[in-house]
């Protein structure tokens, strides 16, 4: 499959993303990448790529693209309208679209971020091994706008095998699994169990960097400024206000902040679906 | 004095007094399973794939680890040209009690160190800065610090190697490029490498 792809519209932000660019932290390189990792990795397959072939995320729905050449499409993650022409089309699923049809989303109803894969993926130049766009770095394609043409590839993992993905729904309040960070001593012996506790409630001050939440501060034992160190996504970092910020895929690579939890990687792909005004609650979980 | 502490399900933070040390001997024999060394100011963030290796064995592991001296290292010495021309170079020498020439003489004068990257792509922190020109950042940052800046804050030196915002203090321009994602590796400076910087 070759052609191209015409951005039309893009909804709030949309950008292209793969599964990032690992092992460069070291020079300040964050792995960037899809927010949702399992939606983006099953767009792939639903459409015959392989699971690392650059996609599109889109936050919220919005986005208008129109093919080309006939296409195989589909989308994945928060729950939205899709019309693929003048035809309804299920979302989790392979989408056929002929020469100049146009795909386009609705506004997500459940969920934040749609990942529309193309079958020989969005074939974008890669920068350091990958397609991301690491909005905190500054590195990969610049975000979708209106008028933009992304190249499709031709490379294929094989023929789609699956007409439809049947998927668990988003939970309306979900539960994120944590296990201690490196600096839980420098907070007080309740900081814990107010974390796991209490709930919390998603700010619209959201992107791929990060989530601001907004409930009951966690109190440090100590003070005194921490030197950089490095992050991982999942680190809830605790700023001066006491309340934790979620580090998603473009998390700066250090922080100076103490992380007294980390979510666990498989609960990421939830928390990247996390809406402004949404409640979420954290449990601590044995394993890692 | 090692401490390690856990990091989530696939990493682990190495707290250290010599952290370059510490991942000079985790490279020269890697653990099973380390895929990722990142070190910051005083810890080494150690990154490993939980199939092969339980974050258990490898914290026992990595507590018995010797750092290697790496101060004498043989590593090449990048000398960067600065035109001392900075638009804080001033109210630096009037906070630090120095004139102009002295602040330039004593940051041209040091022997640094890149002791990790972070903030920013190829953003290297240098340690080696006199403490007579440790002064904290300013308290307003900058929105934009144009690329090959030299900056100074806190007991750190650096060279932005892109534009970016900034609240360093600027003593200084260099036409070094420090970044280019064409170039493999696309940092001059990683960490271990040793830095000059030369008045032009």
């Amino acid at each position: 499959m070759t052609g191209n792809v015409e951005v039309l519209a893009t909804g709030p932000f949309a950008a292209v993303q793969d599964l990032g660019r690992p092992g460069l932290a070291a020079v300040g390189v964050g792995r960037s990448g899809a927010a949702d990792r399992s939606s983006v990795r099953l767009a792939n397959r639903l459409v015959g790529n392989p699971e690392t072939h650059a996609a599109l995320e889109v936050t919220l729905g919005g986005l208008r693209l129109r093919v080309s050449e006939a296409a195989l499409v589909a989308v994945t993650g928060a729950e939205v309208d899709v019309r693929a022409g003048r035809r309804a089309a299920a979302p989790n699923g392979p989408v056929v679209l002929r020469a100049g049809e146009e795909l386009v989303l609705g506004t997500a109803t459940r969920g934040l971020r749609c990942y529309v894969a193309i079958r020989g993926g969005f074939d974008v130049r890669p920068v350091l091994g990958a397609r991301a766009t690491d909005t905190m770095g500054g590195l990969g394609p610049p975000p979708l706008a209106p008028g933009m043409t992304l190249p499709v590839g031709d490379v294929v993992a094989g023929q789609p095998v699956v007409d439809l993905a049947p998927l668990a729904r988003l939970s309306e309040e979900p539960v994120l699994r944590i296990t201690p960070g490196p600096r839980l001593d420098w907070f007080t012996r309740t900081a814990l169990s107010t974390l796991v506790t209490a709930g919390y409630t998603v700010t619209a001050d959201l992107d791929r960097v990060g989530v601001r939440l907004d409930g009951p501060p966690l109190d440090r034992s100590r003070s005194g400024e921490l030197p950089p160190e490095a992050a991982v996504p999942g680190a809830l970092q605790v700023p001066p206000s006491g309340v934790p910020i979620l580090f998603l895929a473009d998390h700066p690579v250090t922080g100076g902040y103490p992380v007294p939890a980390v979510v666990r990687e498989p609960d990421l792909d939830v928390a990247a679906q996390l809406r402004p005004g949404q409640r979420v609650r954290f449990a601590l979980s044995r394993e890692g | 004095m090692i401490s390690v502490l856990p990091y989530g399900g696939s990493a682990v933070l190495v707290e250290s007094q010599d952290v370059l040390g510490l991942q000079a001997a985790l490279e020269s024999a890697p653990p099973a399973g380390v895929v990722e060394l990142v070190p910051a100011a005083r810890t080494l963030l150690v990154r490993f794939d939980p199939a092969v290796v339980e974050a258990a064995s490898l914290t026992r592991l990595l507590s018995s680890v010797s750092a290697v001296d790496v101060a004498t290292g043989t590593s090449d010495v990048v000398t960067v040209p600065v035109r001392y021309d900075g638009a804080d170079l001033a109210d630096v020498a009037e906070v630090s009690g120095l004139s102009v020439r002295e602040v330039v003489s004593l940051h041209s004068s040091a022997s640094y160190v890149v002791s990790f990257c972070g903030f920013a792509p190829g953003f290297a922190y240098l340690t080696g800065l006199d403490p007579a020109l440790h002064l904290p950042r300013r308290s307003v940052p900058r929105t934009r610090v144009p690329a090959g800046s030299v900056a100074i804050a806190g007991e750190y030196s650096v060279v932005y190697p892109r534009p970016s915002p900034g609240g360093w203090h600027l003593v200084g321009t260099s036409s070094l490029p420090m970044w280019d994602v064409e170039r493999d590796p696309p940092n001059r400076l990683t960490p271990g490498t040793r830095v000059r910087f030369e008045a032009v």
